[in-house]
């Protein structure tokens, strides 16, 4: 093979997930000669976007998989309740008018949905879900990519853009252990958010968030992201925030991804590391307050917070990867967690006594709530009293994070107000030019997908 | 660093560790019968991880999609990880249980079992051959080769039978309805769980590319078979009801049955055998791989023999040919419980089960 670097690439992809791929592909299917740089190894290949599941797709009528309809407005009102507004609106209604083209886009590029089955998928209308998940959808990617004659470099991280005179001529990268210099004549920024690089997760959050888990790759650190905002790139988002939700506090430190979720808390009484309870845990159905305690446990001591639920909680929500603590005492489980057992005994009779009689219905807001006592626990409130007794600890698990860079319509970056000529980016990291704050299930990959086609396209026209 | 040795797990203990993670992701929903038939419970009885063993076909598609393969610490190998189960429940549920492993891991002892039982035919008409019938039987009598093969087609039907006994009372099965039969025979007619999902095929032998190879090869097997055993009983039923012994014409229902059977046993066999050196064996039961492989050669001798000794009527050849042939017979039916086929009868049954559960869920 013609060494990489020997060649002047058309378009230059710089990571491997969702976006880079779809770019990618776009620009190979105009017959441009296409590099996509991916830092990761070949088996951890796809960033983020291997542990989706599934797109939020906007459509008039039933849509393969999808049923009902989905429209603009609905979509729209979706995204503005959990942003409360922070989304460029023009940029917002057009991802949502093309996420209707991009499924069948998608299942002409080798991505099969999984038909709605019975029970367990709530989101059917909304959502579109890949069949085996986001590494079955990357896989299928690249296999495309591959079939169109696209070169595909893994283990190569790009450390510095060379932006001259608002023009990209060429790119540093660490390629297979050896420093490489890689030409090309459109680049299309895909590398994701910075949520892996602890130190700037540190910087923006204070020493807390070392103790952090990060759900997803561990090669998404903003080295691209921060290279280009130094060299003057306008930037979108919040860089003190990231979305962070309630993960296992025994999740490995990266890539835990789905199943490191814990869906208990309704059901439970929430107390931090000295046994105190800290926030109504019964505020909202839960995936929705998900992303809520991801930040509520960052503000605790030690980033740490425990769930104790007892047996008749048990099979109400998810089953979980790692078996929870388990004891017949209140006592007993302190000590297993390394709770002060005293005081989680206080806890736990303060809150029994606050419960009342009533209804309980663990799928809707019940108004099950606690009397006179604070924070109160305002649905579910159950006594915890039958043993075994169960406990569960959370720390925050960081999703993605905001900042990002600043693009137009036509998924063009820019730099001190001016576009540059030759540069687009897409995905995660330009997501927060829609996407400012909260987070809407699916709207990672709708972004991706939408603007990884755009700024392919757009790159491949740029050389042709 | 600590010096604690972790215990090596048991494969349905490995088995149940993977299904626990799969159960809190549940990407998979989509691929097949296991995946849905897990996620109706919340733990695990080695019962339960036997059934969902028995309903994985080893397609691997959920190999491939998984987030968790290695090198991520949570290892998932499930295609693997079920195989080895399945393997080991074969085993435990085989009758007489002294046969157990032998055919099902050791690819040698299956071609042992051909070549005695191609000598034993050989022996046979050396010593029972009358000449005095026509065609196959002027090297053989009748009455002996029926001799020679009712035991071995009947005792394997009896061992099987006590095999999926085992399994029933080891999966918790009750009683068996005819809509459960019904359910399990269609999805089993269909290969419904081998076409993958929403995408067409499985990921076999070409790594995370879908491909529809296995399937169809399957089918020719499947089909094949079941054509050469129509072929088989309509023979016999020309003999003793009809009271027309063989040669038979190639217009004729033993011959328009067997011959294009024979073809597809042979092809079907050759495409699984060719898969199955493509695909990586470490997404199956490694120990068995020999034992699979041997199993699914034997089966396309049959086929091959069988066309070989029709082509060669009339020739010095139909002497050979035929103890190669019928050895090849007797050997398949002789192991058969104990070989790779066995895993016909489990899978129906899992599918029967399946029903069942499915029906008691509502
Ligand atoms: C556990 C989890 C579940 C999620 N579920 C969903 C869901 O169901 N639906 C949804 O829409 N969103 C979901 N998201 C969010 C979603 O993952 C992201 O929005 C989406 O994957 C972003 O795609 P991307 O292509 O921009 O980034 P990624 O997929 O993260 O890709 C970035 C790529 O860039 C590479 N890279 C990074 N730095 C460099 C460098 N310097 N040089 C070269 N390459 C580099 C990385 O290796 C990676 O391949 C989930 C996120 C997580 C963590
Ligand atoms: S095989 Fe992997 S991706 Fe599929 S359900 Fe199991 S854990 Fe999830
Ligand atoms: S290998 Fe195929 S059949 Fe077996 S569990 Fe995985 S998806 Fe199902």
């Amino acid at each position: 093979m013609t060494r990489v670097d020997a060649i002047t690439w058309d378009v230059v992809v710089v990571g491997g997930g969702n976006a880079a791929l779809c770019a990618a592909i776009e620009a190979a299917e105009t017959g441009a000669r296409v590099v996509m740089l991916e830092a990761a190894p070949k088996p951890y290949r796809g960033g983020n976007s291997r542990h989706t599941r599934n797109f939020r797709c906007m459509h008039r009528g039933p849509l393969s998989v999808l049923t009902g309809s989905y429209e603009e407005e609905e979509y729209f009102d979706d995204l503005i309740r959990v942003t409360k507004g922070k989304t460029d609106e023009y940029l917002a209604r057009m991802t949502i008018r093309d996420s209707e083209t991009c499924l069948p886009w998608m299942e002409r590029h080798g991505v099969a949905f999984q038909p709605s089955l019975s029970g367990t998928l709530s989101l059917s209308r909304t959502n579109a879900f890949f069949l085996g998940g986001g590494k079955a959808l990357v896989n299928a990617y690249y296999n495309t990519a591959e079939d169109l004659g696209v070169t595909v470099l893994y283990e190569a991280e790009v450390r510095h853009v060379t932006v001259a005179e608002g023009r990209f001529q060429g790119l540093d990268a660490r390629i297979g252990g050896k420093d490489l210099r890689i030409e090309g004549r459109a680049l299309v920024l895909a590398s994701g958010g910075f949520q892996a690089d602890i130190d700037w997760l540190a910087d923006a959050w204070g020493p807390a968030a070392r103790n952090f888990l990060i759900r997803g790759t561990p090669y998404n650190r903003g080295v691209v992201l921060r290279d280009m905002l130094d060299q003057g790139a306008d930037s979108v988002g919040d860089p003190t925030q990231c979305h962070a939700v309630a993960i296992d506090g025994r999740s490995p430190k990266y890539d835990g991804g789905i199943v490191t979720r814990l869906d208990c808390v309704p059901f439970s009484v929430v107390v931090n590391q000295n046994g105190d309870r800290f926030y109504d845990e019964g505020e909202d159905v839960w995936p929705k307050r998900y992303a809520i305690w991801g930040r509520l446990v960052a503000a605790q001591p030690e980033q740490v917070a425990y769930s104790i639920i007892d047996a008749k909680s048990l099979n109400l929500f998810m089953p979980s990867v790692f078996p929870p603590e388990t004891a017949d005492t209140i006592e007993g489980l302190a000590q297993k967690l390394g709770l002060p057992g005293n005081k989680l005994r206080e806890t736990i009779d303060a809150f029994n006594a606050a419960c009342r009689s009533g209804d309980f219905h663990p799928t809707e807001l019940d108004g099950l709530a606690t009397e006179g006592l604070t924070p109160p626990k305002t649905n579910w409130a159950r006594p915890i009293t039958e043993p075994p007794f169960y406990g569960y600890s959370l720390r925050p698990g960081v999703t993605f994070t905001y900042l990002g860079l600043k693009v137009d319509r036509t998924a063009r970056v820019s730099a001190h107000g001016a576009r540059l000529h030759n540069i687009w980016a897409a995905g995660e990291i330009m997501a927060g030019s829609i996407l400012g704050e909260g987070y809407l299930a699916g709207f990672g990959m709708t972004i991706g997908t939408v603007f990884g086609r755009i700024a392919g396209q757009e790159a491949a026209a740029h050389v042709a | 660093m600590s010096l604690d040795i972790t215990p090596t797990l048991t494969a349905t203990e490995e088995a149940r560790r993977q299904v626990e993670i799969c159960n809190a992701c549940r990407y998979c929903e989509g691929y097949c019968a296991v995946f849905p038939a897990a996620f109706a419970e919340r733990s695990f009885s080695d019962g339960d991880i036997t059934q969902l063993a028995s309903l994985c076909h080893n397609c691997r598609g959920c190999y491939y999609a998984c987030q968790y393969t290695e090198p991520h610490e949570f290892a998932l190998n499930l295609p693997a990880a079920l195989a080895e189960v399945r393997v080991e429940s074969w085993a435990r549920f085989a009758w007489p249980g002294a046969f157990a492993r032998l055919f099902q891991t050791h690819g040698v002892a299956l071609a042992a079992a051909l070549v005695l039982g191609t000598a034993l035919i050989f022996a046979a008409i050396r010593l029972l051959g009358t000449g005095a019938g026509d065609g196959f039987y002027a090297y053989l009598s009748h009455s002996a080769m029926v001799a020679i093969f009712a035991p071995a087609f009947l005792f394997p039907l009896l061992a099987l039978a006590m095999g999926v006994r085992r399994y029933w009372h080891e999966v918790g099965g009750t009683a068996v309805t005819l809509a459960d039969l019904r359910a399990a025979l269609i999805d089993a007619g269909r290969m419904r769980n081998l076409s993958g999902g929403a995408a067409e095929g499985c990921n076999y032998e070409k790594g995370d590319r879908y491909s529809v190879a296995r399937k169809h090869a399957h089918h020719a097997v499947v089909w094949g078979f079941l054509l050469c055993f129509a072929s088989t009983s309509s023979g016999t039923i020309l003999h003793y009801v009809l009271d027309m012994p063989a040669p038979y014409p190639f217009f004729s229902l033993p011959k328009l049955l067997g011959v294009p059977g024979g073809i597809l046993l042979t092809l079907g066999a050759a495409g699984l055998a060719m898969l199955k050196l493509r695909a990586d064996p470490a997404l199956g039961a490694v120990a068995a791989w020999g034992g699979e492989m041997a199993f699914v050669i034997l089966l396309g001798l049959t086929g091959l023999t069988g066309l070989a000794l029709y082509a060669a009527t009339g020739t010095g050849l139909v002497a050979p040919l035929l103890a190669l042939h019928l050895g090849t017979v007797l050997a398949f039916f002789v192991t058969l419980p104990y070989s790779k086929m066995a895993h016909a009868t489990y899978r129906l049954a899992a599918l029967t089960r399946d029903a069942q559960l499915k029906r008691r869920a509502g």
